[in-house]
């Protein structure tokens, strides 16, 4: 039984990994010239040469793991994630046909491969959170905190605690805002390429996008502002 | 954000700040800016977030990591012999 059911399972991830690994190639989605560097490169992983393996872990790793360790928030596991992604990129590279570049197709793979993780650890949280496309369109939330700690001095945000605090921020952005926050903001993919990882519309990145600084502008507001009025007393005490 | 305009112009911050807002509509938030403190302020926190987030150092691929995944995929798969 147990067996059954855990081949049953690892049959239908087999089917999901499929699933996405061939959807970038679905007619809609832009034609990407493919540099005559990465066409190479891709001739070469087919032809199950190890070096091209060795050069596009080279290439790729550091990026999906970023994204990885943005999305499960665990080295360990960001490690494995990009095992995997590796792992299923290899196996599939007779299906990449190079509409999206290398590292997009990697990045769509690894965001997956988080996903699926994400859905077994916490299936409510990230069923109901990660797929729903309801309230992006709706108003935003408006911001509330709204003094003015922009000129604060250079050295106050340049303190670990500040990093830490915006490292925390990053860390607790909610999971529909965060793969696209990483991918535009932190990765540097395009609104199209971000959009093609994600598989939603340009739309629905620029509205992610926007959100997710809304809500950062607004968890950072709370320590900046507790920092602008603390430095105001000691003034004060002067 | 006391204006009734306020929240019909947060929509479009994004662009403005990326410089990929329409003229008319810059033109219509630098005249609400002018004479509205609450949005300035939303304006200048959201610009130096997006400065403070641009500059924190990224995660770096752990040297480990990347040892192990060399090993795992240039060394430790067997040929199909
Ligand atoms: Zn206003």
């Amino acid at each position: 039984m147990f067996t059954a059911a855990r081949i049953a399972h690892y049959a239908s991830l087999a089917a999901i990994i499929w699933r996405m690994t061939i959807e970038l190639h679905a007619p809609d989605v832009a034609l990407t010239a493919m540099s005559g560097d990465e066409g190479d490169l891709i001739q070469r992983l087919r032809a199950g040469d190890k070096s091209a393996c060795a050069e596009c872990i080279d290439r790729h790793s550091a990026g999906v793991y970023r994204l990885a360790l943005r999305m499960v928030n665990d080295p360990h596991e960001a490690e494995d994630i990009v095992q995997e992604t590796f792992l299923n990129a290899f196996k599939a590279i007779d299906s990449f046909e190079g509409r999206a570049g290398l590292g997009t197709w990697l990045y769509r793979i690894a965001y997956n491969t988080a996903l699926m993780r994400l859905r077994k650890k916490q299936p409510l949280y990230v069923s109901i959170d990660a797929t729903s496309t309801g309230n992006e369109e709706e108003g935003l939330t408006t911001p509330l905190q709204l003094f003015d700690w922009c000129c604060l001095p250079e050295e106050d945000f340049q303190t670990s605690e500040a990093r830490t605090e915006l490292e925390r921020a990053i860390a607790e952005l909610p999971e529909t805002l965060r793969a696209v926050f990483v991918l535009r903001e932190l990765e540097g993919l395009s609104t199209d390429e971000t959009a093609q990882v994600l598989n939603v519309s340009v739309a629905n990145v620029k509205v992610r996008l926007h959100r997710a600084r809304l809500w950062l502008r607004e968890r950072l507001a709370g320590y900046f502002t507790e920092l602008a009025s603390q430095a105001t007393e000691q003034t004060a005490h002067t | 954000m006391a204006h009734t305009n306020c929240e019909h112009l947060l929509a479009d911050l994004s662009d403005y700040i990326d410089g990929e807002a329409a003229d008319a509509v810059c033109a219509e938030i630098e005249r609400h800016l002018a004479d509205c403190a609450d949005c300035r302020a939303v304006v200048d926190t959201l610009r130096k977030t997006i400065y403070l987030y641009r500059n924190l150092p990224q995660p770096a691929l752990p040297e480990a990591t990347r040892t192990r995944l060399l090993a795992a995929f240039t060394f430790d798969t067997a040929p199909d012999t």
